[in-house]
């Protein structure tokens, strides 16, 4: 038997969460499991906390309530170089639904908006931590029994970030990979790069090798072959349905290229 | 097994049901209200033959736990004809062979609804991206898209 506990306040809801209760964000990874009848999915925990529905920005830095759907990301002025990333994520119908706090909890090979989170240096805010390195976040979210209440990040200059989804169906499917890209400059060079690859690890991952090969670099061509060299030991990509392991390797390259490339022109 | 009320509006009347704690909106339209037009196909949200509007927006029904939409608005096909005048969406579908097992047509009909309210003059590229997360395995969509652009040309009344 399903049971359902409402709260006003993630606060108030945390303790359900804590002792075993699944807590129902936008449904659209949760009710599947429910559907399927799959095993710990019989107490489900709600909140209606309006804060998780806000987005707050003062300029140079985004505060994301984790129940924000990937349709308000698109909606919203403040989030509008997030549009690409949220776009990504399924047709218009489970954009209405699917929030970026479940999107941190979607298991390979979904989830591709977190990749774009982890190219930004997101910080996770839950009632466990607060300003959790995204990097982190993802290491242990397996294990996770609080609730997160929102995602922090600081706003990329413009044309800094670029995001890629790579699937087999258009004009949509499930990912083959997806990468984000974060390349702010400073004086003509790179600085702080950020390359995350979604679908090829258990969880989205940085490519730091990558990385690596382009700070202090002007994105020149030499550059831009030395990190697509790098990526080899960057990834851990699996089989599955979509791709072989082997294939995703061998085409990260070139779509981590491309998107590169069109950076620089 | 408990019992939770729900009221929202459903084709533009006023609904209460009592639902299954864990229920999800398809199985409550389906089998506490019985508005069998939405349509179970794969559960996992994938598939799109269960799309509604609420509050205007496309959703998922099977993924949709009935109690979050406690004072929403709710639209299904059932609601679409006005008596016995079917909507444009519905002339067309029928006039250009959109539907041919028509296991897709109760969602496809419900996104393009979203994409026309929002959108009346939609292009090409508007009606792939709105039907894109609803699967048709017969017609190759191709005579889907046609209706509804001649659709939408028949609500602003560029055709007859």
């Amino acid at each position: 038997m399903i049971t359902v506990e409402r709260f006003e306040t993630v606060d108030e809801a945390s303790a359900s969460v804590a002792s075993g209760g699944i807590y129902y964000g936008g449904g659209t990874l949760v009710m599947r499991a429910v559907n399927y009848a799959e095993a710990g999915h019989d107490r489900l925990v709600r909140s209606t906390d309006p804060a998780l529905k806000t987005i707050d920005s003062n300029g140079t830095g985004l505060t994301l309530g984790a129940g924000v759907t990937m349709a308000d990301l698109m909606r919203a002025r403040e989030t509008e170089f997030l549009s690409s990333a949220a776009r990504a994520v399924g047709g218009p119908a489970i954009r209405n639904a699917a929030t970026i706090g479940g999107n941190l909890f979607a298991s390979h090979p979904y989830g591709d908006f977190t990749t774009a989170l982890l190219s930004l240096d997101a910080k996770v805010n839950s009632t466990i931590k607060t300003d959790e390195d995204i990097e982190q976040f993802l290491a242990s979210r397996g294990t996770h029994t609080g609730i997160v209440r929102s995602i922090s990040l600081q706003i990329p200059e413009r044309g800094a970030f670029r995001f890629k989804k790579i699937s087999r169906v258009k004009p949509k499917g499930i990912s083959i990979m997806s990468i984000a890209i974060c390349l702010p400059q400073s004086a003509g060079r790179v600085t702080n790069a950020r390359i995350a690859f979604g679908a090829m690890g258990p969880t989205p991952l940085r490519a730091k090798a990558a990385e690596q090969a382009l700070e202090g670099s002007n994105l020149e061509a030499s550059a831009i072959e030395r990190a697509v060299a790098a990526l080899e030991n960057d990834l851990h990509p699996a089989d599955d349905p979509i791709a072989s392991a082997w294939y995703r390797r061998e085409v990260a390259p070139v779509h981590l290229k491309r998107l590169l490339s069109e950076r620089q022109r | 097994m408990a019992k939770t009320p729900v009221q929202f509006n459903l084709n533009g009347s006023p609904t209460a049901v009592f639902s299954d704690a864990g229920a999800n909106l398809l199985d409550v339209l389906r089998r506490d209200v019985g508005d069998l037009t939405p349509k179970y196909g794969c559960g996992q949200g994938t598939c799109g033959t269960c799309t509604v509007l609420v509050d205007g927006e496309p959703r998922l029904s099977c993924l949709t736990l009935a109690e979050s939409i406690e004072g929403c608005s709710v639209e299904t096909v059932s609601g679409l004809a006005n008596g016995a005048e079917l909507d444009p969406l519905q002339i067309e579908f029928m006039e250009g062979f959109a539907a041919q097992c028509g296991y897709c047509t109760p969602g496809m009909l419900m996104a393009a609804r979203a994409l026309l309210n929002r959108n009346p003059n939609p292009t090409r590229e508007d009606v792939v991206e709105a039907i894109s997360g609803n699967i048709c395995r017969c017609t190759g969509y191709e005579s889907i898209i046609d209706a509804v652009l001649r659709a939408a040309a028949r609500r602003t009344g560029r055709i007859a």
